[in-house]
């Protein structure tokens, strides 16, 4: 069985630039949205969802099939978010696209608020599963995507991962049931930002080499430029369609912390918090669109 | 002070046939009707003795009428017979290799589109291994898995420790929304497996070794989750028990009446939500209350029924009989059973000193 597909605009067409200044947009939203979340809360996790700001657009804005007027629609593509401490860059793209109410979230985190630091799906229209403890997005997506082939749906099943998250064991006893099973409907996208709490992976619990890992796992691998959107369109276009072939893997090389110039690459910022002109400075800085990587920002 | 009973030699037939029965744990007990034939011919408890891991066969019925049914395993088919399902429905059955906490996120992902999987595999790598996917991706998410914990207890025997399943009944019914489910034999397994498929939010469904003496001719049809089964009424003492522990009560009941003592036996099938009336109406219409469990005697069922007493604010003479707070030692199962008295014999034992007891309390 084949599995259906968005498709995208090809490279320079007015269309596909159309659609990468939109995302670009949109990735911008979700960076100041984190940040103005993060301030109702107190803290929040702002580098690793910086760091997933352009596969969030890309996903949201382009790639994935849904229904916001029917969240529970069979035939939809899935989203596990399975670094669920990045959900607080995922509320408002499921407010902004329809699911519910963005007035909602302004309740973020606070008393009996159905929106928490990890998403949960018996309280948020479009979270597809709840998350917050590491490792377990991959088994869940698996499992979504062999219920596709028991119930004959042409569903895509997409799994976002952290890096550091790739040091639990259950990672890859489900790569490798996935490779088992032939689940080519299954995406797992890697946000390889390179920054796990304590440190550098490499320097903590090193992934690499991570292309030949998942090649030995029997998965089909592109690694991308994650903050290029038409290297992620280009990654997506370019997925295989056979829903028994080998599952895909996009290892999407990031920067923790992308976007805000005294945050990139920092690990102090994993959870931080912004007070005073400093969350004014951010603010001011995102609304300027990215930077070359390593700029100092003016106020910076 | 009451005579004992006189010991039936269990302890050493459990010794002499046991060592048979686990080397046919990894190739099922399908191994053949003879097997369990020449149980009945040679073992006294035996005789009433009837495959139960009816599981496999079941839930390929059921399947055939429901299309949500899915079916993991993790390497163990043969052993807990999930193999006759994946042979009349090898499209709906996965076995992901050893691999358990990926077995339960797996089953828990396949819910969340509407169907109904059902994990199996032994408890301890289920409820043990497995807890925290349990909780957090069956319980929390409140998707309809059903957890097959088989093999519970110590009914692993001389496999040790790593094999037993001691604690599942304490971290299971400590987990919000959980249900909790042990079956004493195979009739009442294949009850609670037809009530299971319509049960909102996760379920663990504890079971022993497979060849559970018979507590059930027929599969109880009035059973429902979370209201106990009076099987034997009584005015002197209650006997709660669940699971594999079930039959002993009634053995040791019937033992008691012949000496004029009057036991009531309840089957708490359910430990969450837990039957409390039930609870209430053993601590007010009979003399003492003794809860026998395949389990460590902390945290089980027989906390579960002190806690009830307790919240209740009754003074009932309570005895918690079950596994001590110890990793037991090696044996055939029987053996176990006999050592740590929680065979008809043992229990005998422990209502004759729960009634001196709580006789010596009152006076």
């Amino acid at each position: 069985m084949s599995i259906s597909r968005a498709l995208h605009p090809p490279r320079l067409t007015p269309e596909r630039g159309a659609l990468v200044e939109r995302l670009a947009e949109r990735a911008k939203f979700i960076r100041l949205e984190t940040v103005r979340l993060a301030r109702i809360a107190g803290a929040g996790h702002y580098t690793g969802t910086f760091s997933a700001a352009e596969i969030f657009a890309s996903l949201y804005y382009a790639e994935l099939r849904y229904r916001p007027q029917e969240p529970s629609w069979p035939d939809r593509d899935r989203f596990v978010l399975s670094k669920g401490h990045a959900a607080i860059g995922l509320y408002p793209v499921l407010a902004d696209v329809g699911f519910f109410d963005a007035a909602e979230l302004d309740d973020y985190t606070r008393l009996d608020s159905s929106f928490g630091d990890h998403p949960d799906m018996r309280k948020i229209k479009g979270i597809d599963f709840s998350s917050g403890s590491l490792g377990h997005g991959l088994s869940i997506s698996v499992g979504i995507a062999l219920a596709a082939r028991v119930q004959g749906r042409r569903y895509r099943t997409y799994c976002l991962t952290g890096d550091g998250e790739l040091a639990e064991g259950q990672i890859w006893e489900a790569a490798m049931a996935a490779g088992q099973f032939r689940l080519g409907s299954l995406v797992c996208i890697v946000d390889r930002n390179h920054l796990s709490i304590d440190g550098n992976t490499e320097d903590l619990m090193g992934v690499e080499p991570l292309q030949e890992k998942f090649q030995a796992f029997r998965w089909k691998v592109q690694r991308i430029d994650g903050h290029d959107l038409d290297a992620i369109l280009d990654a997506f276009s370019s997925l295989d369609s056979d829903a028994e072939g080998a599952p895909q893997v996009i290892i999407a090389e990031t920067i923790k912390g992308r976007g805000v110039t005294r945050m990139e690459g920092d690990v102090g910022w994993h959870v931080g918090k912004l007070d005073g002109s400093d969350y004014d400075d951010v603010i001011a800085e995102l609304r300027g669109g990215l930077r070359p990587v390593g700029a100092r920002a003016n106020n910076g | 002070m009451a005579e004992q009973p006189v010991s039936r030699g269990a302890e050493a037939l459990a010794n002499s046939t046991n060592a048979q029965d686990l080397s046919e744990v990894f190739r099922g007990s399908a191994g053949g009707e003879h097997v369990l034939k020449d149980a009945r011919s040679t073992r006294g408890i035996e005789e009433r003795s009837v495959p139960a891991f009816v599981a496999g066969q079941e839930l390929a019925d059921l399947a055939d009428a429901d299309r949500r049914i899915v079916v993991l395993t993790a390497d163990l088919a043969n052993a807990n017979r999930t193999a006759d399902f994946a042979k009349r429905h090898p499209d709906r059955f996965f076995n992901v290799g050893v691999a358990e906490q990926n077995m339960v996120s797996v089953a828990a992902g396949m819910a969340s589109t509407g169907l109904v999987p059902f994990v199996a595999t032994f408890a301890s790598y289920l409820a043990l291994l497995a807890c925290e996917q349990i909780r957090t991706d069956c319980a929390y998410t409140g998707m309809p898995v059903r957890l097959l914990g088989h093999h519970s207890g110590m009914s692993l025997g001389f496999y040790g420790t790593s094999h037993h399943s001691l604690e599942d009944i304490s971290l299971m019914r400590t987990i919000a929304d959980m249900t909790v489910v042990c079956a004493a034999d195979a009739n009442e397994l294949r009850a609670i497996l037809r009530l299971s498929l319509d049960w909102p939010g996760a379920m663990y469904i504890r079971l022993g070794r497979g060849r559970d003496p018979e507590v059930y001719a027929t599969p109880p049809a009035a059973l429902r989750i979370g209201r106990a089964i009076r099987l034997r009424d009584g005015s002197d003492l209650t006997m709660i028990s669940t699971g594999s522990q079930v039959r002993a009560c009634l053995d040791a009941a019937e033992l008691l009446a012949a000496d004029g003592i009057s036991v009531r036996v309840v089957d708490m099938h359910t430990i969450r939500p837990l039957d409390t009336d039930e609870i209430m109406a053993a601590a007010t219409e009979t003399a003492a209350v003794l809860t026998v469990e395949e389990h460590n005697r902390t945290g089980g069922l027989g906390s579960a029924v002190a806690e009830t007493l307790a919240d209740a604010g009754l003074p009932t003479a309570l005895c918690r009989h079950g596994v001590p707070d110890v990793h037991v030692v090696l044996g055939p199962p029987a053996a176990l059973y006999a050592r740590y008295q929680l065979d008809a014999d043992g229990v005998v034992s422990k209502a004759r000193e729960l009634l001196l007891t709580s006789k010596g309390a009152g006076t």
